[in-house]
């Protein structure tokens, strides 16, 4: 593993992370803390004087919570400083009060003051820890002072311990510490604080003074000055060493080493925690812990034990990985590998050594033989006063039902007798062997625990029943000795090989089972026609997987809205935790450290920065999601999240598509109504200016050509209008029986004028039925295609219009012929869309002419088609259904 | 034609109005105005004019309530202004007892030629009993029609249908008055019939049926008779 030098080129990704780090802290509010090495320094006296400063200076401060423990000095530095009153909390009988974290966070002073950084709230409070509301006013862009004590700080509560020998409850992740900006150490010596204790100065509180007896002598008092002290300097150094070095890239890789230590639930995995974040100080390392989860399920107690270590190793700023694998030294070195971990931390293990031999080899032992260039640490586990254990401990976890036992002692039962009678014909070695077959095969059937049960067993039977002198335990040759303990090593091992792989077996399908829920899910999304489809089918597949009641909330407008697929009704409560984890895009609720007393488990859906809405699972409060179920569910939110933007992307899209489009005819339309609408309208004006002045024969003309302009105003206002009429939904055709030689002649009469330069001819066969049609909508479909085949072709060129009953008599035909210079087939379609025109179009027409015939056609129940004129030009044809008139009634 | 024959125009357009008024004075007719219905009925109730030449847009009613209102007293001719696409305003409006319509935009020409034609029938005290028109001869009293001196045989309902466009020459009628006055109240759906009858008849009495001069459809409303 290399390590950069420090002068090398920064890490892209560390620098952006350090940039982002800067960026995040431009935004947050400047955090001081006034650090003591114990109660009784003065930090809470020395917080208040820094308060009173700043308030002459005209800083907005408000105090969130000062604990003066009616000491005057203290109370009479409060006055004069606004308080936010506390927030009763009823806890079981117990009124407590706490800080008002939400009037602080709507008052938004500039500064706060927050008495005691590690203490603990009282349950039903929006965080558990102080710490964690003094984070949220931070991010709110809000100052915080605060107090704290060495002995709070998690990685140095192990040093106070061994120094005075009081355990201590509350701590403060060294993460959080991290945050502060500037820290003012309180000092004093230890003869002024014991001088001050004397006269009863120094509040202990209720439990400390049982305590103080050992806490404050003078000799612990150095010592924890020391610890103090030196705390801060290293801080210092730190500081200053990141100033002058080459960037804030070496915080992170100074030393190009990363620590990874296996925790597991055991208490001595979190002193191991501990250790391994102090080892990372010094070395200026990043870290990772690693929980490995196999198939064997931890009890209720354990599980709790092994999340509690997790979280103080997120505490302490190490990264967190849960994996999943039957063989934990296996796992931790890929995890290793994976992370460019240099070195693992690993406890030492406590289990006896004979228990190695049957499985293998210990987990020190195996990472060594694997792990390469990796360093191994093994750190010895103080002995805690409770059972100690590791991941290997031997206990059997998937606990066999008694069926599994009874079925094997009923088995070595059978054999036994049977095997007595047998004795005299094959010996007793034969016997041995049957029980051994009986062992393995019991293997296949029941678990673990039976296995090793019926090695024991029949080992002894053997011995007592079968293997001379009998009915003893004596073993008197020493040929049977050997036998017998070969018998007993292959009974265990091969019991506990069998049972390794039949886990292993059910790990894989555990994790199948993982893999094919996320597949299940990912490809039911991907199917999903859209949002609610995708999420109904993601909700119904968690509420089957995880036996919860889940709920989805998005993200619309300033709030959450609930989907309706959800099948968790939310009370006000839950929707507060959500609305919490959608603004914080972090988990809350229950199982995380944000609002525990949840009923559900939320976890928002979260896309480049930006959180689209929360996922809520909630179960029973009997029972609970295990991690790996929780990292499942996180698995399902990022596939909703997905679906969710995928959603949102698609939306935005076609909105701009249909803007885009709308916009490009609303051009279309301006620029050529404006230009069609305008040239008649030039020519009347000048037609009629010029009027007066004009020769008699002159005036003709003008009157002529203004009469013209204002025929084609006319009917590009019509033209419109009809447009409009048809997109507008109103037109209603009023169906009636019209003679098709009327509509003929209405239609021909109307555009007389302009059909002038053309030759028309009309063929109409006497006999033509009536036709079911608007007559007023038809005749104007018919002028349009008439008034078309006279502006698109060349004058003195013959225009046909030709009418009847279509052979075999199902329809009745219209068809406008001309000789222009038709169309081309690729276009034939496109001529009837609106604003389309010839690309030969002479000028004038807006490109409505064709669209409003096919438009009232099409209303009438008919339908336009155009083809081309054999012999040159576009022929037209309106097909109408025909329907046979009843026949007057004789006269 | 009398000059004295008074004309109301009820229209919100200044423009319109005063179009009319130049149009009709020269004709010599003499011109009054109104620009709401409420106004035009009071103005019909107070001067009691010959002739009114209604627009259907009104501001503050529909022309078809004026039209429906001044029917309750008077049979003063009435022409009717609309503007293209409205048939079924337009046929409302004649079967509520509106004389004729005229379409915006309109020709000078046409409309002194409806004015003309609705005024007719109240001018003259009886109606004529001879109607000639072309080389058509139509003999109300005696219910003979002639074409070019030869008697034409129609049937009763085309001959009932004939008389009908020549008592209201040169106005429109609606398919719906005729087939009410042919068929009775009952038959106002069966335009076909009317369809067969008036093609039977223009094969009768037109000089070209198939191109008939003086009985005109008037699209999608009705027939009017020409005397052209």
């Amino acid at each position: 593993m290399s390590s950069p030098s420090p002068t090398s080129r920064p890490d892209p990704d560390a620098l952006l992370a350090s940039l982002k780090r800067e960026e995040a802290r431009a935004r947050r509010g400047r955090l001081k803390v006034f650090f003591g090495m114990c109660p009784g320094v003065g930090k809470t006296f020395a917080m208040l004087r820094a308060a009173q400063q700043e308030l002459r200076d005209g800083t907005d401060l408000v105090v969130g919570l000062v604990e003066t423990h009616r000491r005057a000095e203290t109370e009479a530095l409060l006055a004069g400083l606004p308080i936010i009153p506390r927030k009763e909390i009823a806890h079981r009988d117990v009124r407590l009060t706490e800080m008002d974290l939400e009037a602080i966070l709507a008052r938004k002073p500039r500064l706060v003051l927050v008495d005691e950084f590690a203490h603990t709230n009282a349950p039903g409070s929006r965080h558990p820890k102080r710490y964690q509301d003094v984070v949220e006013l931070l991010d709110a862009g809000i100052d915080v002072f605060t107090t704290l004590n060495v002995q709070h700080l998690e990685s140095r509560a192990d040093a106070v311990r061994q120094i005075t020998g009081v355990t201590v409850q509350e701590t403060l992740p060294d993460s959080v510490f991290e945050l502060a900006d500037q820290i003012e150490l309180i000092d004093l010596s230890p003869e002024s604080l014991l001088e001050r204790l004397k006269e009863g100065k120094v509040y202990l509180g209720d439990r400390a003074a049982a305590a103080a007896e050992g806490f404050f002598k003078d000799a612990h008092l150095t010592a924890l000055r020391e610890l103090a002290l030196r705390f801060v300097a290293e801080r210092v150094d730190k500081r200053l060493r990141e100033l002058r070095g080459a960037g804030p890239v070496n915080t992170i890789w100074r030393s190009g080493e990363r620590l990874l230590v296996a925790v597991g639930p055991s208490p001595s995995s979190t002193q191991l925690v501990r250790w391994t974040r102090r080892m990372a100080a010094a070395q200026g390392a990043s870290w990772i812990a690693v929980s490995v989860e196999s198939s064997r399920p931890l009890d209720p107690e354990g599980q709790r034990r092994l999340e509690q270590n997790l979280t103080l190793a997120r505490e302490l700023g190490a990264e967190v990985v849960v994996t999943h694998d039957e063989d934990v030294a296996a796992a931790l070195v890929r995890v290793a590998l994976q992370n460019n971990a240099t070195q693992i931390v690993v406890g030492k293990s406590l289990r006896p050594r004979w228990l190695d031999l049957v499985t293998g080899g210990n987990l020190v032992d195996r990472l060594l033989r694997t792990s390469g260039p990796i360093d191994i640490y093994v750190v010895p586990a103080e002995r805690v006063a409770e059972k100690p254990f590791g991941w290997l401990d031997w206990r059997p976890t998937a606990p066999s039902p008694a069926r599994e036992y009874a079925e094997t002692l009923g088995v070595l039962a059978a054999l036994t007798v049977a095997g007595w009678f047998l004795t005299p014909y094959t010996g007793y070695i034969a016997i041995g062997m049957v029980y051994l077959l009986a062992v393995i095969a019991l293997s296949l059937r029941v678990g673990r625990g039976p296995v090793m049960l019926a090695g024991v067993v029949s080992a002894l039977t053997w011995n007592f029943l079968f293997i001379p002198p009998l009915f003893t335990f004596i073993i008197a040759k020493f040929e049977d000795g050997m036998m017998f303990g070969t018998y007993f090593v292959v009974a265990l091992i091969s019991g506990h090989l069998t049972a390794r792989i039949r886990a292993q077996e059910r790990h894989e399908r555990l994790r199948e089972d993982r893999a094919t829920a996320l597949f299940h899910l990912t490809e039911g999304l991907s199917a999903a026609r859209n949002l609610d489809d995708g999420v109904f089918a993601a909700l119904r597949q968690a509420d089957a997987l995880f036996g919860a009641q889940t709920a989805l909330l998005t993200g619309e407008g300033g709030g959450l809205v609930p989907h309706f697929a959800g099948s968790f009704t939310m009370t006000e409560k839950e929707a507060g935790v959500a609305d919490w984890s959608w603004r914080n895009r972090r988990k809350a609720g229950r199982f995380t450290d944000t609002l525990p007393s949840a009923e559900g488990f939320h976890v928002p859906l979260v896309r480049e920065d930006q959180a689209l809405g929360v996922l809520v699972v909630r179960v029973l409060p009997t029972s609970t999601l295990t991690l790996s179920q929780r990292d499942l569910i996180e698995g399902f939110a990022a596939q909703i999240a997905l679906l969710v933007e995928r959603e949102q992307l698609r939306a935005v899209g076609e909105r701009e598509k249909l803007l885009a489009e709308s916009d490009k005819l609303h051009r279309a339309l301006f620029d050529s109504v404006s230009h069609e609408l305008r040239t008649p309208l030039a020519v009347i004006t000048a037609a009629v200016e010029n009027m007066p002045a004009a020769t008699a024969e002159t005036q003709a003309s003008l009157v002529s050509e203004t009469r013209a302009a204002a025929h084609r105003l006319n009917r590009l206002v019509g033209n419109l209008l009809d447009q409009t009429r048809l997109e507008s939904g109103t037109l209603r055709p009023r169906l009636d029986w019209c003679d098709v030689r009327d509509l003929v002649n209405a239609a021909t009469e109307g555009v007389r004028d302009a059909l002038a330069g053309h030759p028309l001819e009309v063929v109409v066969p006497d006999d033509v039925p009536p036709v079911r049609a608007d007559f007023s909508l038809m005749e104007q479909a018919l002028a349009n295609l008439l008034l078309n085949a006279s502006l698109h072709t060349p004058a003195g060129t013959p225009v046909l219009l030709a009418a009847g009953l279509e052979r075999g008599g199902a329809r009745v035909y219209f068809t406008v012929a001309d000789r222009g210079p038709g169309f081309p087939a690729e276009m034939r379609e496109r001529l009837f869309k609106k604003f389309q025109r010839g690309d030969a179009a002479r000028a004038g027409g807006l490109g409505l002419g064709l669209s409003i015939v096919r438009g009232f056609v099409t209303a009438q129940g008919g339908e336009i088609v155009v083809g081309a004129n054999p012999g040159g030009g576009a022929v037209f044809t309106v097909y109408l259904p025909h329907v046979m008139p009843k026949a007057p009634p004789p006269e | 034609m009398s000059a004295s024959a008074t004309i109301l125009v009820i229209d919100d357009e200044t423009q319109i109005r005063r179009l009319l008024r130049v149009t009709l004075q020269t004709e010599g007719y003499r011109i009054r105005e109104a620009e709401t219905g409420t106004l035009g009925l009071g103005e019909i109730a107070a001067q009691a004019p010959d002739g009114i030449i209604l627009d259907l847009g009104l501001p503050d009613m529909d022309g078809t309530e004026v039209i429906r209102r001044l029917r309750e007293w008077t049979k003063v001719p009435v022409l009717v202004l609309s503007v293209r696409d409205g048939e079924e305003d337009k046929t409302a409006a004649l079967d509520a007892g509106a004389d004729d319509y005229l379409t915006k935009p309109f020709g000078g020409r046409e409309l002194l030629a409806r004015v003309r034609a609705i005024m007719r029938r109240s001018q003259t005290a009886g109606e004529p009993a001879i109607v000639r028109f072309g080389d058509i001869e139509v003999d109300l009293s005696a219910r003979i029609v002639r074409k070019g001196g030869v008697e034409v045989r129609l049937t009763a309902k085309e001959y009932g249908l004939l008389r009908l466009l020549v008592q209201h020459r040169g106005k429109v009628i609606t398919h719906r008055q005729i087939l009410r006055e042919l068929w009775g109240p009952n038959a106002e759906e069966n335009t076909h019939y009317l369809r067969v009858h008036m093609t039977h008849l223009r094969q009768k009495i037109e000089p070209d049926p198939h191109n008939p001069i003086h009985l005109k459809t008037d699209s999608g409303i009705g027939y009017r008779l020409l005397e052209g």
